[in-house]
């Protein structure tokens, strides 16, 4: 336990907190920002180079902005409400369930077992890469093909549908 | 690594690595405990002068510049030539008073400029802008460009939004759009050079491209691929930092300044040192990506050091960012667009293919010359058809103005 | 093709870039204090008072009829009359400004006071460069600072000068006429009378000359 985990620790949880107990959503998605921020970093002081800079690529460029975009395109950002007293208690309980939940299978889990003398790999970048074309190639294909599927959705759903008169002259003609 | 360099004997290469050879002496010569320290400020301090400094050089360049192709002279009254013109703006933005809206969202305000301008200077951490003299070595370089240029899009957001004006929100909107659609050719792009080079390290795809054929340098714009990859490249970037003519966020004659329209005083300054930051990282990563780095242009050259070859080319790439400036108008909403995801990003995906296909023909005499046509093949025609298709039922004249009194 | 009209804005562009070092015609601008462009003729931008002759007090030709004064539209423009009088041009004895003011910061170039001016007394400025560092005084021009030779006003403004020259001469030369006709009528009338006063000595009789 360093001093830059705790601080950075710190700076995560207190985000993570500040982003659901802000009264304007707008501020929530900053500070949920923060706490994307922070955990790429404790990726980054843990050594994985490659996870933490994905995560901050891929959360703080790309999720964060997607938040923030859903925000600036509905009236979201002008309501301020307070989170309601009634769900916290049962919110509390569930969120400390899941904790326990997932603390339980962190620690029984086979990585929590794996000595953490042994030497990390130099190149962990390429062996990513290699791991990822040669051993997981299968799930990789599929994700892949879920994300097009996704993307044509997208496209679909974005499509501008012609009129209903012009669709009914097109049928009676 | 390279022959000729090594010929040209030791004054050379002590010049070219006399910034290198400083920081170690410094450090050598500092206190135990004190060590850690100066070597962090001897990576920071350079950074957050140089770059600065470069970006104050810019702005007179640019208004002279854009005054030349204008037929005006562009400043010319403070100091020789108007070269202190940096310094009167500079102390006419710190004189001036710091407003905030009474309506504004006061931390977030503050907060703005600060991370945009962080955010800029930290993506220089991995540019290498000499031989040995790359701040950060990181194994995924590229990767924290990337990862830390897309922290610019949430501060314009905060900028626009924190504001509360109606301009600010239109202008951040449009910032963002423009960023994501941008971002996506600006990675691909990227991405063919990491095919060939086989690496995310920015100082070792310089490596790759510093040997010679003859007195020819392996830049990655001489091939096919990477000239298609290169001009991909400076455009997203164009648009990735706002750069005219993708400047709609600021647009002054629609939203007069977009997002940083309720900035005043240093604030602003910020703002504005931020975008000419990213336009350098920017167009230092296309150098270093496609330019060769700090390698020089012809083998003999090299005897000149190697952090003049980076500063050389990056001002050659500012200058064509003005020239380019002072040419092109600003694009439509719709236009930008479509650009972006009608035609760079499917010649992106085309350019990743040729270069995987540049990848993985056998080397060889004939080869190599197949390979050219076949790669060259590869990246034209889809060009051709694109923009024919594009073109496809848009007829370009000259525009007719009807006036009032015509009846 | 896409892209070619770039490339063609490209060298436009560098070309004018470049044409701009050599051809010193192109650029449009002039380099201000230094250099500047001719003013056209028409260019106005201040009134003020004309005199004739070398004495700005004795040739002015304001006779502080106050129109301009009442027609300014800013009201930049205070009079106040003599209570003497001193001959004009053509010789007629006239009132004449004893002040006449006009506050520069609130002039507004629109010329109406010359247009209403039936004495050619008041004329626009060229002059544009009035900037001080006294904003109270230094802007308020009293006559002696608005008094201009009627020479100045041929140099910047030469064709109206000379149309207005021409008219005064003329006025003079009526004047002069009028005048030479009111002698000869007075003479001939003086003539007359000495004519009717020997006629009526030769009517009465000889006794006047007797006697």
């Amino acid at each position: 336990m360093t001093v830059a985990f705790i601080l950075l620790a710190l700076i995560t949880v207190a985000a993570a907190v500040a982003a659901m107990s802000m009264p304007r959503l707008v501020h929530c998605a900053l500070a949920l920002v923060v706490a994307f921020a922070g955990l790429g970093c404790i990726f980054l002081a843990l050594g994985a180079e490659f996870v933490g800079l994905a995560q901050l690529l891929v959360y703080v460029g790309a999720v964060a902005i997607l938040i923030v975009f859903a925000i600036l395109l509905t009236r979201g950002s002008e309501i301020s409400m307070r989170p309601g007293a009634r769900s916290a208690f049962s919110g509390t309980v569930i969120a400390l369930a899941v904790f326990a939940v997932l603390a339980h299978a962190v620690m029984t889990s086979r990585v929590s077992r794996i000595a953490t003398t042994v030497a990390p790999p130099s190149n962990r970048v390429q062996e990513i890469g290699v791991e990822l074309l040669h051993q997981y190639v299968l799930p990789l294909e599929v994700i892949g093909l879920l994300l097009t599927a996704v993307l044509i959705g997208a496209v679909i759903l974005a499509w501008r549908e012609k009129p209903a008169a012009e669709q009914e002259g097109a049928r009676t003609r | 690594m390279n022959v000729s360099f090594t010929m040209a004997g030791g004054l050379a290469e002590r010049v070219d690595q006399i910034f290198v050879t400083l920081d170690h002496w410094a450090v050598a010569h500092t206190p135990g405990p004190l060590q850690w320290l100066v070597q962090i400020l001897l990576i920071v301090v350079p950074i957050l002068a140089v770059f600065p400094g470069l970006f104050a050089l810019t702005t007179v360049l640019e208004r002279k510049g854009l005054g030349r192709i204008q037929n005006r002279y562009g400043p010319n009254r403070v100091g020789p030539y108007g070269l202190l013109q940096p310094v009167a703006d500079g102390l006419k933005a710190l004189t001036k008073e710091d407003l905030v809206p009474r309506t504004a969202d006061g931390v977030v305000h503050y907060l703005a400029p600060l991370v945009i301008v962080v955010t800029a200077f930290l993506v220089y951490a991995v540019l290498p802008v000499g031989r040995n003299m790359t701040a950060v070595h990181l194994n995924a370089g590229l990767l924290f460009f990337f990862a830390i240029g897309s922290a610019t899009e949430l501060a314009v957001f905060m900028a626009g939004w924190s504001s509360r004006n109606k301009y600010s929100l239109l202008g951040a909107m449009r910032a963002i759009a423009q960023m994501i659609s941008y971002e996506v050719p600006l990675i691909l792009s990227t991405i063919a050079v990491i095919m060939i080079a086989g690496t995310l390290a920015p100082e070792k795809i310089v490596l790759a491209q510093a040997s010679y054929t003859g007195i020819f340098p392996h830049w990655y714009v001489f091939t096919p691929w990477g000239f298609a990859g290169f001009l991909l490249f400076m455009t997203a970037a164009a648009a990735e930092t706002n750069r005219s003519p993708f400047d709609l966020p600021e647009g002054e004659s629609e939203i007069i300044a977009g997002y940083i329209v309720e900035y005043s005083g240093f604030k602003f300054a910020l703002f504005f040192l931020a975008e000419y930051l990213e336009i350098f990282a920017v167009s230092g990563l296309g150098i270093t990506l496609f330019l060769g780095g700090w390698s020089a242009p012809l083998s003999f050259l090299a005897v000149i050091p190697s952090w003049i070859w980076f500063f050389a080319k990056l001002m050659v790439m500012i200058c064509t960012f003005i020239w380019v400036r002072g040419t092109l108008p600003r694009l439509r909403m719709d236009q930008l667009m479509n650009f972006a995801w009608k035609f760079m990003l499917p010649m992106a995906l085309v350019d990743m293919v040729c270069a995987g296909v540049w990848r993985f023909l056998p080397g060889g005499a004939l080869w190599s010359v197949l390979r050219w046509v076949i790669c060259t093949v590869i990246v034209v025609v889809p060009y051709v058809a694109l923009a024919r298709g594009l073109q496809m039922g848009k007829k370009v004249e000259q525009r007719v103005y009807r006036y009032a009194e015509e009846g | 093709m896409l892209g070619e009209g770039i490339v063609k804005g490209l060298f436009e562009t560098a070309r004018n870039f470049l044409g701009s070092y050599v051809d010193k015609d192109r650029l449009v601008t002039v380099q201000y204090p230094e250099e500047r462009h001719p003013l056209p003729e028409a260019a106005r931008n201040f009134p003020f008072l004309l005199y004739d002759g070398d004495d700005p007090e004795a040739g002015l030709r304001c006779v502080s009829c106050h129109i301009c004064e009442k027609e300014c539209p800013p009201r930049c423009i205070y009079i106040e009359k003599s209570t003497d009088k001193k001959p004009d041009f053509v010789g007629k004895p006239q009132f004449y400004p004893a002040r006449f003011d006009i506050d520069v910061s609130v002039c507004m170039s629109c010329q109406i006071c010359v247009e209403v001016c039936p004495f050619d007394a008041i004329r626009m400025d060229k002059e544009f460069e009035l900037s001080t560092d006294d904003r109270f005084g230094g802007l308020m021009w009293t006559k002696k600072e608005l008094s201009k030779p009627n020479e100045y006003y041929q140099k910047i403004h030469p064709v109206e000068a000379a149309e207005t020259d021409a008219r005064r001469a003329e006025d003079v030369e009526k004047a002069k006429a009028k005048a030479a006709a009111a002698a000869a009528a007075k003479a001939a009338e003086v003539a007359k009378a000495a004519e009717a006063a020997r006629a009526d000595d030769e009517g009465a009789g000889k006794e006047p000359s007797k006697g």
